[in-house]
């Protein structure tokens, strides 16, 4: 299956390529607007602040080119700051408008816990019987890494939690739109199980 | 809840893994990106591979190797050794690492640990220190392989590096290190209260029960080598163990 990964230089996309062609994929880290739109699935990765991630995708003139493909049912997931971009505004270090494709901001940890949240944490799914969970086991651990979080974790697109002094959310979609606050391609087992997920999900159509 | 992390440590010398008794006896063990699979399959957390290769000019072995892990394993691994500048976290990171540790560079020069904290993020910067007790109820940091005392007090260089943008500490006991009889408690529970980042033990793991002791002591993530590479203590074992013991662990069940 042909996967665009998209280049706006935002962080380090060989973990995530690499993730893909383990999984037997045909990833390519691309920004040519015709390679996405010929993508059966686009990933927005991103490790950094939002600021730059933002800037960048305005940059590089791929807003328009994202909401066109979101708006015409192309599978779009984004990962760490790839999810955070997905939801309405974002406070790192100021207030940035983001893409909006979900309902939600993007806001600092308020805990005396160790931040970053770093580390294996538990996956714990709002929907009992959602297509993600396929293989998974009983305890699915992941691996996150991230300062701030998307807010508030009760609404419809919250699909999965981690415990964190409270809940956070950690995997969030809406049909088409799919994010994931951990890093899939980080996450052994498990994380190469819901990758495999989501190219069965997509290739069902 | 978030799980404590076990992370197996490889010494790679021209891109083959090494373990020396108190950096002294090197002993070759295996091949990194087979070892580092092998290791990620057993449901290790988190992999350090650290690159003791003497001269600088072999460094590219070593990069092919971080390249070569990171196609084959999908866990974090972090690198370390030979780390002196920006450009060499570039170069670990470009070929797939994703945290850089940085020891004797940063005593030399702190404002490194600030440079890459900005550039790539505090999340992949890891603080690495070799610390030896001085009698008088502190430590000191040791530099080059732990051969030169820089007369650092440890607390006082933690707190400095975290504030620098240092995004975790991995803390070598050397009064440890090598003796396999237990992480030094009192230096991991003193970092763990002290400092906002995660804390990794490192140095002096022998049985399982000194595992248990560190997790107690505040430890978010325990390093070791030789107890893993010579096959005393496994690590699916070692998981079920600490989930037994109220540690909270990654898939011992997986």
């Amino acid at each position: 299956m042909k996967i665009a990964i998209i280049d706006y230089e935002i962080g380090n996309l060989a973990n995530v390529y690499n993730a893909w062609r383990r999984l037997g994929q045909d990833p390519v880290i691309t920004r040519d607007p015709q390679v996405i739109r010929e993508a059966a699935l686009v990933e927005l990765p991103g490790v950094g602040a939002i600021r730059d991630a933002m800037a960048n995708l305005q940059k590089f003139d791929l807003i328009p080119l994202l909401q066109e493909e979101v708006k015409a049912g192309k599978f779009f997931m984004g990962v760490c700051l790839g999810m955070h971009a997905l939801f309405e505004r974002d406070f790192e270090g100021g207030t940035y408008d983001c893409l909006g494709f979900l309902p939600g901001d993007v806001v600092p940890f308020e805990t005396k816990l160790k931040v970053p949240h770093m580390g294996w944490n538990e996956l714990e799914f709002r929907k009992a019987n959602h297509w993600l969970r396929q293989g998974l086991p009983a305890h699915p651990y992941v691996y996150f890494v991230h300062s701030y979080h998307k807010s508030p974790a009760d609404t419809p697109d919250v699909i999965a939690t981690a415990e964190y002094d409270g809940p956070v959310p950690a995997i969030c979609g809406i049909d088409n739109v799919l994010g994931m606050q951990f890093h899939p391609e980080k996450s052994g087992r498990v994380g190469a199980q819901l990758l495999q997920n989501v190219v069965d999900y997509v290739q069902k159509g | 809840m978030l799980a404590k992390r076990i992370v197996p440590c490889l010494d790679v010398r021209d891109g083959r893994v090494v373990k020396g008794k108190q950096f002294k006896n090197i002993q070759d063990v295996d091949d990194p990106v087979k070892l580092g699979k092998y290791y990620s399959d057993q449901l290790a957390d988190e992999l350090v591979f650290y690159d003791i290769t003497a001269s600088y000019e072999k460094r590219n072995i070593f990069i092919d190797v971080v390249r070569a892990v990171a196609e084959a394993i999908n866990i974090p691994f972090t690198i370390g050794g030979g780390i002196r500048t920006v450009d060499d976290f570039h170069q670990v990171l470009r070929a797939g690492a994703d945290k850089v540790s940085v020891n004797s560079a940063a005593v030399r020069r702190p404002e490194l640990i600030r440079e890459a904290a900005e550039r790539y993020g505090s999340q992949c910067v890891v603080l690495s220190i070799d610390a030896k007790k001085d009698g008088q109820g502190s430590w000191q940091v040791y530099v080059d392989g732990g051969r030169k005392n820089t007369g650092l007090d440890v607390m006082a260089w933690a707190k400095q590096g975290v504030a620098l943008g240092a995004g975790e500490i991995c803390i070598n006991s050397m009064d440890a290190d090598g003796e396999k009889t237990g992480f030094d408690l009192q230096l991991n529970h003193a970092l763990s209260a002290a400092l906002p980042v995660p804390i990794i033990a490192s140095g002096g793991a022998g049985t399982m029960q000194d595992f248990k002791a560190v997790f107690d002591a505040g430890a978010d993530a325990a390093l070791a080598a030789s107890v893993f590479h010579f096959g005393q203590i496994s690590i699916p074992e070692l998981k079920t163990y600490l989930q037994g013991q109220g540690i909270p662990m990654r898939g011992a069940e997986e």
